[in-house]
């Protein structure tokens, strides 16, 4: 119960658009096709769904307070966190490419679905926000982490696909022209923000 | 873009204020915002933006790291591959970052605790990654650093109005930095002091950010009609 609790609150309680903003940048500039808007949204999850776990990893054995004793005693006062952003951020550029690399060479066909947007996900705050919350948040497990991961990255998929679709229905209404684009846009995404909002109460 | 390329070739040493470099100043104000234009770090502009003092310590700390990735990138332009400039991007912004997240917590601990990961997202912060891509990779030091601090104050003063309004309508009053909250009306007025007016508690949740950064670009759009989009 507790994986699920942890997913469903990634999704719709703690969405990574509507509750924290993070990834805004792709969010606003990837959302004029629902096709695209897919792909970008798939590949996020799939980023997070790898790089959380690992970073976590990072953050159990490496970066926090005592997290060395593991190679000795002596390291048990050794606090490295201050070197949390540029480990992460490292972790998630390299595994990035890594996993572009690995995707071009064994599946050529997700690859033409998610290739051009796999470089962009390295600069998406969402990748790195999920790293940071992650640590902020202190999971007991790698399980916990991996999925609290997925379900943001599903969060950020919905968000994506459903402000595409409004935005391809959007262009046949009479929008004032100073609002067309990206006005209008912001104000949707602070529209279902709100709609968002009435799942906050929710205790799971 | 294009014409910001142009200043690259330049071969005359141009004066501080020469006509180029006041447009590098002037024209991510208004003309190519990183925010209302240039889509660029929404992420932080709008999650930071509930108190005036957060906003301006964002703002701060956004252009420390501009100016420095900017300068640093632009120094090292020549030296570094193409195939691994990211890397490079990102491990110069991430150790500015460190730093700036360093002081906050030694100097601003509780302002540090309020921007808790917006701090660290900086490094993703597409502005600066934007702004290194478009104009430090060509251009010398000087006019790298002038766009930092042109594209710093453009995203600073979208910062400020934003968290200005929302603080003003959401606890009627703002928090000056120093001064601590300074209300704008009679303390007896307040619903909580048994008098009538009662604060807008929306204005502190996250959506209303977004509505109104659509505002102000509503406004900003309406006056110049150059930067309408089609659809």
């Amino acid at each position: 119960m507790e994986y699920l609790s942890i997913f469903v609150k990634g999704i719709f309680v703690e969405n990574m658009i509507f509750a924290y903003f993070l990834g805004m940048c792709s969010y606003l500039a990837v959302s004029k096709t629902v096709k695209t808007a897919n792909g970008l949204g798939l590949a996020v999850i799939f980023v997070l769904g790898i790089t959380v776990p690992i970073n976590y990893l990072l953050e159990n054995f490496v970066l926090k307070e005592g997290a060395l004793t593991w190679l000795s005693e002596d390291y048990a006062n050794v606090d490295l966190s201050f070197l949390s952003f540029i480990m992460f951020i490292a972790v998630i550029a390299s595994m990035v490419q890594l996993v572009e690399m690995i995707v071009e060479k064994f599946a050529p066909a997700l690859y033409g679905a998610l290739g051009i947007f796999l470089p962009l996900i390295a600069v998406n705050c969402s990748i790195l926000g999920g790293a940071l919350f992650m640590q902020e948040r202190q999971y007991p497990s790698i399980g916990e982490a991996t999925v609290f991961g997925l379900g943001s990255g599903v969060g950020w998929w919905l968000a994506i696909v459903a402000i595409a679709a409004i935005r391809e229905k959007i262009r046949y209404s009479h929008v004032p022209a100073p609002l067309r684009g990206l006005g209008i846009t912001f104000i949707i995404t602070g529209l279902m923000g709100i709609a968002f909002m009435s799942f906050m109460g929710i205790e799971i | 873009m294009s014409t910001e390329n142009n200043t690259a070739v330049e071969p005359k040493r141009e004066s501080l204020f020469s006509k180029n470099n006041r447009k590098l100043l002037k024209d991510p104000l208004d003309d190519s915002n990183p925010i209302t234009v240039q889509v660029l770090g929404i992420c932080s502009a709008l999650a930071i933006t509930v108190q005036l003092q957060q906003a301006v310590i964002m703002s701060l700390s956004v252009l420390f790291v501009m100016i420095g990735g900017n300068v640093i990138i632009s120094l090292l332009r020549n030296f570094v591959p193409d195939r691994i400039r990211i890397i490079v991007q990102l491990v110069v912004v991430a150790s500015l970052v460190i730093i700036v997240d360093q002081v906050l917590k030694a100097f601003q601990p509780d302002i540090s605790e309020k921007l808790s990961v917006f701090v660290g997202l900086i490094i993703t912060n597409c502005i600066i990654m934007g702004r290194l891509e478009a104009f430090a990779l060509g251009n010398k030091p000087g006019p790298s650093m002038l766009d930092a601090i042109g594209n710093a104050m453009g995203y600073a003063w979208i910062l400020l109005v934003v968290s200005i309004v929302r603080e003003i309508f959401g606890s009627g009053a703002i928090s000056l930095p120093g001064m601590g909250q300074v209300k704008f009306l009679p303390t007896s007025w307040f619903i909580s002091e048994g008098g009538f007016y009662e604060n807008n508690n929306l204005m502190i949740l996250p959506p209303m950010a977004l509505i109104t950064v659509g505002l102000i670009i509503w406004i900003q759009r309406s006056r110049n009609a150059s930067l309408i989009e089609e659809n």
